[in-house]
Parts: structure tokens; sequence; C-alpha cells
């Protein structure tokens, strides 16, 4: 043991040795008592004081250990120790032996007297068990006897106490019948009374019983007569309402109406207590007004004029439901969000209604012309939705009415676009129709000029008065005409954007769809047509445009958030629109002179033409229409620039071996030596002469128009030339007829080099194309011309 | 790398007559016919080297009359048709002949043009297309196709449908229609389509055009008013059966879909005078030619009514990613009708275009003073399209 091993060396130390020994080893004695009591009891010495384990607690050697073995030990002494070892442990292990039979002692005795003792307790206890056991017994019977009594005297009283309670549900339940009979004539009292309220609250009490026991004869006899007189406390509750609320407002009614409310409330609150909800009778009476708008807009069209109507609705409906919202929000303030949100749905959807009646009201005047009593109207429904809407912000009324006012005007707007369009194609029809007139009569379109300023004039004050008309919609004392739309949109987008430049726009389109059109053979438009529209969009280029748009703008102060078309695009389309109808007129016109040129060559018979005598009918005509077509384009444009021309020009004898140059063109043609020279001299002579663009763009001017007119017959002229064989004759024939164009046809040109390289090439063409090439003497040939 | 210049070279005569050696295939061979009533007119075999930008030229005397028109067979190199005028008597007919040109000049001898000259060779008759009972032969073409045996030549208002037998040298008629109507009707041109078998032909007459089936000589189509004024010329679409390409005096080049005949497919103006022809490229159908009495020629880039409206399709065997992932860039480029180029060599009417058989890059015009342009495609374009 660790114990042991501290106190000495030996293990035979034990507590028992030395009972003299000092003080300091008596808790080392105790802990070893009670380290053997726990061996006894079999617990480890380990385990119970925690301490290291000492020596194997196995070992057979161990005088302490469970597992000691004597015979181990004594086998152990005896070899291991000397005599006088062994004779030290005899006595000290006697000695010990002796200490615990004395310990052992001790012990017995101290223990002894507390076993008496607890003896004697036991004994005293099991007494007086005894004596309680006995108590018990006889509690238990008086219990029994107790319990026996009791439900005797229950027994008896049982009877007794059912009687009682059904006398006394019959008592309360005749007093409730007592109150259902007197039912009636208290109401009745009650109202002769005009103690409303106490009606209100006895009906309310008895209500829910007479709907039960409605089965029986006498309760449906009394609910009955409840209903009666509750219908007419109703009718009297509405009428005292309907005095408060007088139907047709003024700037009285509302003080009236101020001085009425508390009265008002009143009637509703009990209304609303009899179960009839105020907002579901100011719906009736609402929808009655909006029925008999309805009525007004009728089947029939005589209804009355859009200004009465929306007098009435602005009256009627508007008034009746501000009314509504005031005395509501009154009455019902206390309802919090919830009330002024049902209070909203309840005005949004009637308003929505009366804005539905309203918009078909304002849909039948879209036709109509006359847009001051639209804007007036206008103004007034929308001046009276201000009140509802400050009232009931939450419902959107005002915003509702601004947006139908602004859809009004959009349409407004459309419509003066569509009639402008439309003024725009009657004019043409007029045109049209003053075109072919005077055809008949003889004269060659006298009043181009006239028609193109009567076209333009009146287009002009088409545009002037729907300017006029929309701009009311802008006017200061209109009531919307602050609105943001009204400032901005309105007037750029809608009016200058929309309406003008929409009908720019639109015009030259229609104007180019002519060039479009599929008659390009010129039998569907008229060339007159043309020419006046070209001149017509060229107006509108230089002036017309700039002038409208700076009256829209001075109109309108358009502002400048929206991006608008600059006048500038505008122009440039107009004038590609008059380019383009402009060449279209070329193309037409010289188309016209170009087919009678081609009948005229491929038609007759070249080889066996006779000598020529006289200029062909068809050049004559030729020069006629191109001098008609002069006249015509001289009406509308100016007559532009042309080359300086030699004075002699006019007296050019045409032919084609009158000068060096065409004969040192076709000289060599006879001269079988040198085929050659031919192309090389034509070809030279072609170097120093510009192609001539034949369907070119034309410029602005009389001049130009005419060059490209006949830069197109006599190409046509020249092609025909070429596909055809001549003789003698007839190539003299085309000698003559191209002296003849060329005599007439040069003043109409700006460079009339060009006509006469055209016309010599005809010649020329004509002279290849003949196999026996003989010209005719060039002052036959101008006798001939000047005949003709 | 800039494109070769055009080649130019000069006739002495008028001439309006051009077409491509048709059954040649290596060589670029033209042949083009003059006009002229006081000589003897010619046929130019004019050779194009490639490599060296030299023409060759040869010249046959063909004494029957001035040529109006001029095909070549697609089967024989050898033999060619025209249309000529013959004068007698102040009358002038036009005749058609099938002709046989000497052997040695099939395919192209190169003798100096000095040489050949002065001993002008002629051309042999094979037959005439005899003409009495219709009127004047407007155009002579050849089946596209076949093997030269059969052809159809348009006189006044008579479509006629001959057989070449015997080596060509007889020709029968084997079916012909005529076409009523009021006033003078005349056909104008005429082609015969590639497709169906090479069973349709279409022809011009005034502002119309209409398709033929040449097995039951019946109308199997007709686009009324196709252009304003008078139909010039027109031409079949080589890869799109149902396409062709007209053009006419008024200024306008059209794309027809001969199953809706009712709207043209695509309309161009570019001319400022009468279109008088119109050709598709044989192999790259987007390129169209046209020339015009205006002096120019005109090379546009159809391609989005073309057979390869995308470009040119990669084949799938050698798409590697890289690749599909440029043809997928190529067709998300915006493909573009536009006009590539205008050739302005010419200073007289353009009376006729024509692509070379052996070269699709290469093309000829040729104007009323005896000018013949022959110019190529510009590379870039070429190499945007092959590539």
């Amino acid at each position: 043991m660790a114990a042991a091993a501290a106190a000495g060396p030996s293990p035979g130390s034990g507590p028992g040795d030395s009972p003299e020994g000092p003080e300091g080893e008596a808790p080392e004695r105790r802990r070893k008592a009670h380290g053997m009591l726990k061996l006894y009891y079999g617990l480890s010495e380990g385990e119970a004081a925690g301490r290291p384990a000492g020596p194997d607690p196995l070992d057979p050697t161990d005088l302490n250990g469970a597992h000691f073995d004597p015979e181990v030990y004594l086998d152990k002494l005896r070899r291991e120790c000397p005599l006088a070892q062994l004779m030290d442990s005899e006595t000290d292990m006697v000695r010990q032996i002796r200490a615990l039979d004395s310990d052992m002692q001790t012990l017995v005795y101290e223990n002894y007297n507390k076993f008496i003792s607890a003896t004697d307790t036991i004994r005293k206890m099991k007494n007086d068990f005894r004596k309680m056991e006995d108590e018990m017994d006889r509690l238990a019977t008086n219990m029994a006897v107790i319990t026996d009594f009791s439900a005797r005297i229950s027994a008896t009283l049982q009877d007794r106490h059912e009687r009682i309670t059904k006398l006394a549900g019959v008592h309360a339940l005749l007093r409730k019948l007592q109150f259902l009979f007197e039912l009636p004539s208290r109401l009745t009292k009650c109202v002769e009374l005009g103690a409303y309220g106490q009606a209100v609250r006895y009906q309310g009490r008895a209500q829910a019983v007479l709907q039960q026991y409605q089965h029986l004869p006498s309760f449906r006899a009394i609910q009955d007569d409840c209903q009666v007189i509750t219908a007419r406390l109703a009718q009297q509750l509405r009428q005292r309402f309907r005095c408060a609320l007088p139907p047709a407002p003024s700037p009285i009614c509302a003080r009236l109406l101020a001085v009425a409310l508390p009265c008002v409330c009143f009637c509703v609150e009990l209304l609303l207590a009899l179960g009839e909800p105020f907002l579901a009778h100011a719906r009736g009476r609402l929808e009655k007004e909006l029925r008999s708008l309805e009525a007004e807009l009728g089947p029939s069209p005589p209804a009355p004029d859009v200004l009465e109507f929306t007098d009435h609705g602005g009256s009627g409906f508007v008034g009746g439901l501000c009314q509504v919202a005031a005395a509501y929000q009154e009455l019902f303030a206390a309802q919090g969000p919830a009330g002024a949100e049902k209070l909203a749905a309840f005005a949004r959807e009637l308003g929505s209604r009366y804005f539905a009646l309203v918009e078909r009201r304002l849909a039948q005047e879209q036709g109509g012309g006359d847009n001051s009593l639209l804007v007036r109207a206008l103004d007034r429904f929308h001046r009276r939705l201000r009140a509802p809407g400050a009232l009931l912000a939450a419902a959107g009324l005002a915003d509702a009415a601004t947006e139908i006012v602004e859809r009004v005007a959009r349409e407004r707007l459309g419509h003066h676009l569509q009639g402008l369009r439309a003024a725009f194609l009657g004019c043409l029809t007029d045109v049209r129709q003053a075109l072919a007139a005077p055809r008949v009569a003889g004269k060659e379109g006298p009043g181009l000029a006239e028609l193109l300023a009567n076209v333009a004039s009146s287009i002009l004050s088409h545009i002037k008065a729907s300017l006029a008309a929309v701009h009311l919609f802008t006017a200061k004392e209109v009531s919307f005409s602050n609105k943001p739309y009204f400032r901005g949109e309105f007037c750029s987008q809608g009016v200058r954007e929309g309406l003008i430049v929409g009908f720019i726009h639109s015009m030259c389109q229609t104007a180019q769809s002519f060039c479009d059109s599929p008659g390009e053979k010129g039998g569907a438009t008229p060339p007159a047509l043309l020419l006046l529209l070209s001149r017509l969009c060229l107006d509108y280029e230089t002036a017309t445009i700039s002038y409208i748009l700076t009256l829209t703008d001075e109109q309108f102060l358009v502002q400048d958030q929206f991006p608008v078309t600059p006048v500038s695009t505008l122009c440039a389309e107009a004038r590609e629109t008059a380019r383009r109808l402009l060449t279209h007129y070329v193309k037409v016109q010289g188309l016209v002179i170009s087919q009678m040129l081609r009948k005229s060559v491929e038609t007759r018979d070249w080889l066996s033409t006779l000598e020529p005598r006289n200029v062909r009918a068809v050049m004559k005509r030729v020069v006629e229409d191109t001098t008609a077509i002069d006249v015509q384009v001289g009406l509308l444009y100016e007559e532009g620039v042309r080359k300086a021309q030699s004075s002699d020009s006019s007296k050019r004898t045409f032919s084609v071996y009158s000068s060096s140059r065409q004969q040192g063109r076709y000289a060599p043609s006879y001269t079988p030596s040198a085929p050659m020279d031919t192309n090389l001299l034509s070809n030279i002579q072609k170097l120093f002469s510009e192609r001539i663009d034949v369907f070119s763009p034309v410029e602005f001017n009389k001049v130009s128009v005419l060059t490209g007119i006949i830069k197109i017959s006599l190409k046509t002229l020249l092609e025909c030339v070429r596909l055809r064989t001549f003789g003698r004759f007839g190539l003299q024939q085309v000698q003559v007829d191209c002296h003849f164009l060329q005599l007439y046809l040069w003043r109409f040109v700006a460079d009339e080099e060009l006509v006469h390289l055209l016309l010599d090439e005809v010649v020329a063409s004509a002279a290849l194309r003949c196999p026996d090439p003989v010209p005719m003497e060039p002052s036959v040939v101008e006798v001939i011309c000047e005949r003709g | 790398m800039e494109d070769d210049a055009p080649v130019i070279y000069g006739l002495e005569f008028q001439a309006r007559a051009l077409t491509p050696q048709t059954a040649e295939t290596d060589a670029i061979r033209f042949l083009v016919g003059t006009q002229s009533l006081k000589y003897d007119n010619q046929i130019h075999i004019i050779d194009f080297d490639d490599e060296n930008n030299i023409i060759n030229k040869n010249v046959l005397l063909h004494q029957a009359g001035e040529i109006w028109h001029i095909s070549a067979s697609p089967a024989d190199r050898g033999v060619l048709a025209t249309c000529y005028n013959r004068t007698s008597d102040s009358k002038v007919l036009t005749c058609a002949a099938v002709w046989r040109m000497p052997k040695e000049l099939e395919s192209g001898s190169h003798e100096s043009p000095d040489d050949s000259s002065s001993t002008a060779q002629t051309l042999e008759l094979l037959c005439h297309l005899d003409n009495t009972a219709h009127g004047n032969m407007a155009c002579v073409v050849w089946e596209p196709m076949g093997d030269g045996k059969k052809i159809i030549s348009l006189a006044d208002n008579h479509i006629l449908l001959w057989d070449l037998q015997e080596s060509s040298s007889q020709a029968v008629l084997a079916s012909s229609a005529s076409l009523e109507g009021k006033g003078q009707l005349k056909f104008t041109s005429g082609r015969w389509s590639p497709h169906h078998n090479c069973t349709q032909v279409a022809t011009a007459n005034d502002t119309t055009l209409r398709g033929w089936d040449t097995r039951s000589m019946s109308q199997i189509y007709c686009i009324e008013n196709a252009h304003g004024q008078l139909v010039r010329d027109l031409d079949f679409n080589p890869n799109k059966q149902y396409y062709l390409a007209s053009c006419g005096d008024d200024c306008k080049v059209k794309f027809w879909d001969t199953r809706n005949v009712t709207e043209p497919v695509k309309t161009l103006e570019e001319h400022s005078h009468w279109v008088w022809n119109v050709r598709y490229n044989h192999s790259h159908d987007q390129l169209v030619l046209t020339g015009s009495s205006d002096s120019r020629v005109i090379l546009s880039n159809m391609v989005s009514i073309s057979s390869e409206p995308f470009g040119h399709l990669v084949d799938d065997d050698d798409i590697s990613d890289q690749e599909d992932h440029r043809s997928e860039e190529k067709s998300k480029e915006p493909l573009q009708d536009n006009v590539i180029a205008t050739y302005e060599e010419h200073e007289d009417s353009v009376y006729a275009v024509d692509w070379s058989s052996a070269d699709p890059w290469l093309f000829a015009s040729l104007s009323y003073d005896g000018r013949l342009v022959i110019n190529r495609v510009p590379r870039a374009l070429k190499y945007h399209i092959l590539l």
C-alpha cells in the first residue's frame, strides 16, 4: 500500500504497532481501518480512495490484498528473508493480529448500544400502528353511513327541483312572447313619437326571432306587421334624407346641405342600421341620372346638341356624385382608408359609365364640322369634373376626363387631316374636269396658271380653316388648355407633325403615285395634271411649306422638347416630288411624240417611196404638238437658260452634205477603198460630242422640259430609222423631214447643237441604211420645207 | 489587284449580231455578223487569247445579205444560223439559213489577221429555212441541250419548229403556230428554255411575253404588258427553271416568275434608253448583263433572286470549324442586288451583249458602229462569288 510505504520501509509497519505513536498518524490509521472494511465489502481500495493504485492488487504476497495466499507469502518469506528478519516478521505479525482483535472488540462495543435503542424504537412503533388501525376502521364505517344518508336526501329532492327549473323557463319565454306581441304597437308608437332610434333597436332585437319562427301563423302575423311598420319607417327616413339632400344642387343647396347634414347623418346611420347601404341608395339615384342621359343619346339622331348634353350630365350626374362623395366623406371619415377605397371604387365605376356615355355622345359629334361647340362642350365637361376630381383624387376622375378630352382632340386632328386630304383630292378632281372640259371647247389648256392658283389657294384656305378650328383647343379660356398635353404634345406632335406635316407628306405621296401609276403609256393621268402638280410641289418647296409651318408655329407656340420635322426635309421631299412629276411628264409627252414618229417610220415602205414633194404630215404634227407642249409648260414654268445662239441659227440650212464636216463624214462611204475611215471619222467626231442621256432628269424650267421631250423623240426616230432599209427617195424624205424638224425644233431646246447632232445622226443612219444613197440638193430641201 | 482593261476590236461595218460559239467550251470565241448594204457582209470569228490579251480574227464572207441575227449550234462548232436581209426589186425580205464554216476555222486557226483578211473564205450553205409563206425572220434559236437538230425560228407572227435532217442539209418544218389578233403582230425575239427537257420557248411580241410548249406548239403562259413599250429581248435563268428576264423600250429590265405573271419579281431601271439585250451568266445566274442604246453595258448582281441567294454554299465535306464560322458569317452578310459595273467603252448604241461559252467571267458587247468590246467580271466580285 502507498500509505504503508510512506510510513516505513517495511510492509509490516501497520497502525497497530504503535498505539502511542504521534498524532499525525491518526488519520492514517482510520483510513487503513476503512480500507479493510471496504475490502471486506468487496470494494477495491483504489476505487474508493481514488488514489493511484499501489502494488498489484493481485499480488498473492500482499497481506492486505484480496488475493493473499498465505502459503505463497510464507514461502516467499522463507526463501527471501534471513532468519532474523523472519523472527521480526513473526513478532510483528503477532502484534498486528492482536491489535486487530482489540480493534474489533472496540467496534462491537461501540455499536451494541445503538442496536439496542433501535430495537426499542421498532417495538414502540408496532404498538402505535395497531391503535391507528382501529381508528381507521371506525372512520370507514362512519363515511359509509354518511353516503347512505346523502343519497337518500337527493332522491327525495330531485322531483321538486325539476319542476322549479321548468317553471323558470316558461316564465322567460312568456316574457319574450309578450314583447313580441307588443312589438307592433310599440313600433307604431315609436314611429309616431319620432323615436326612430328606439324603433330601429326594437326591430333589430326582434328580427332574428321572427325570422326563425315565421312558419308559425301567429308569429308570421307579427312579423308582417313589423315589416309594414319598418317599411313605413324606412320610407319616412328616406323622405327626410331626400329633403336634406335636394336633388338640384346650387350654392344655396350647398348651404342647406350643411345645415341638413347632421340630420342626414342621422338618417343615414339609421338606414345603415336598417341594413340599407348608403352607397347603394346613392347609386340608385345616380343611375337614374345616367339613364336619363342615355335616353338623351337615344337611337334617333336629333339628340340635343352636345353642349346641352354635357350640361345636363354635368349638373345631374357630376353634381350628384359630388354630393354623395361629400356626404360620404363627412359621415364615414371614421372608416379610414377602407371607406375611402370603397367610395373611390364606387365613383370609378359610375364615373366610367358616365364617361362611356359622354364618349358615345362625343363620337356622334366627330363627323360634324363645328369645332367651337365641341370645344365648349368639352370645356364644360372638363370643368365640371374638377370638383369631384378634387374630392375623389383616388378615383382618378379628373385624369380620365383629361384623357377623354385628349382623345377627342386627337380624333379631331385625324378628322381634319382626313378633311385636308379629301380637299386635296377634290381639288385634283376639279382640275381633271377643268382640263377635260376646255378640250371640248377647242381651247388648249387656257387656265393652267389659273387652275394652279385655284388649287393652291383652296388648299391653303383649307389648311388655315383646319388650323383655326384646331386652335380652339388651346384657347386661354378653355379649362383644359393648360394641361401639359395641350401645351406641348398637342401643339408640336399633334398639330404640327400630325396635321400639317402629315398633310404635306400625304400630298407628296399622292402626287408621286401619279408617277408610278401603271398607265405607263400616259393614258391614266393627263399630262397637264402632272405638270400642274409638279409646279404645285415646287411652289410648296420654295414658299408655301415654310409659310404654313411658320403660321403653325406662331399660332401654337410649339415648344421644342419634341423633335419636329425640319422645314428643309419637307422642302426636299416636295422638290423631289416635283422633280419626279416633271420627269414623268417629260417621259409621257416624249412617249406620245415617239409613238407618232415610230409608227410613221415603221409603217412606211421606204424602198418604194416616191421622190419627196412635201414634208410628211407627221412631222408637222410633231412640231405642232411640241409647240402645244411648249405653251403648256410655259404657263407654269419659267423660260430657263439656253445656250447663246449663233445669229444665223434659224437660217441654218440643214443638209447632210452642207458642211465640210459632214462631207468628210459621209463622202468616204462611196469610195470603197477606205471603209475604215467612215468609222474612224465618226468615232473621232463622237469623241468631241457629249454623250446624250436620253431619259435624264430635268431642270425646273421650260427649256429643260422641252429639251427632254425632244431628245426622247429624236432618239426614237434614230433607232427606228436604223431598223429600216431606205431607197434613194426614202433617204431624201428623211432628209427633208429632218430639215423640217431642225427648222422648228431648235428654238425649244437649251442647246441647239443637241438637235443638230441627233438629226445628223438620223440622216447619217438613214444614209447608211440606204443601198443607193443619193442625197437631195440642200436648196431643194429648203424649198420643200419652206413650202410645207 | 487591278482589273484587266477591256479589249476592243473594231469592225469595218455596222453590226448588230453577236453570239458566242456555243459548242466551244475551251476557247473564248465569238461570232459577229455585220450589216452593210453596199458590200459583202462578213462573219468575224473572234478568238480571244485570255492569257496574252490578244484577239485573233478570221473573216468569213456572208454574201447572202446583211446579218440581223446570228446563233451558233450548241452541238456542232462549225454550224451556225443567221437571219439576213435580202433586197430585191425594192423589196426587203429577211430570210434565215443554216451555214457551215470551213473546217479549219472551226477551232480557230491562228493565221495572222492580215492573211485572213486577204483570203476571206466563204460559208457553206447547209439549208434555207423556207419562209416564203411566213414572212420576215426575226430570229433563230437552237435547242439548247440537244444534238443541234432542232431549231425554232420566229417569222412575223409565226413560230416555226424545224428539224434539221441529213447532217443539217435539209430543214423540215416540224410544226408551227401563229399568233392571231388585232393588228400586225410580230415577234421580236425568242429564247429556248434550257429547263423542262427543252420543251419550252418564250417569245416577245410588242409588249407581251409568251411561253410555248414545243411538243404541242401551244401557248402555256402569257405576260401581257410585260413592259410599257416594246419588249426587245428576254433570257431564261439557267439555274432557276421558272425565272426569266426581259428588257424593252421602257428602259427597264424585269425579272419574272412564270408561275405568277401578274407582277415582275424585280425591276431594274438603270439604263437611260431602250434596253436591247439581256443575258444571264451561264453559271452564276446572279450576274445579269444588259446592253442599251444609251451606249452603255451594265453588269448587275441580282443575288436576291438568283439560285445562290446566300452566296456560294460550302460543300459539306470541307466544312471545318473555321469554315463553318465563316460560312455563317457570310450568310449574315446582307447580299444586295446592285449594279456591279457600267461599261462605257461604246460610242454608239449597243445592240448585242453575250457571255462567253468557255469562260464564265468574260463577256462581249457589240455596238452599232462595229465596236466589239470584251470585258471581264471584276476580280473582286469573281472571288467573292467563288470563295
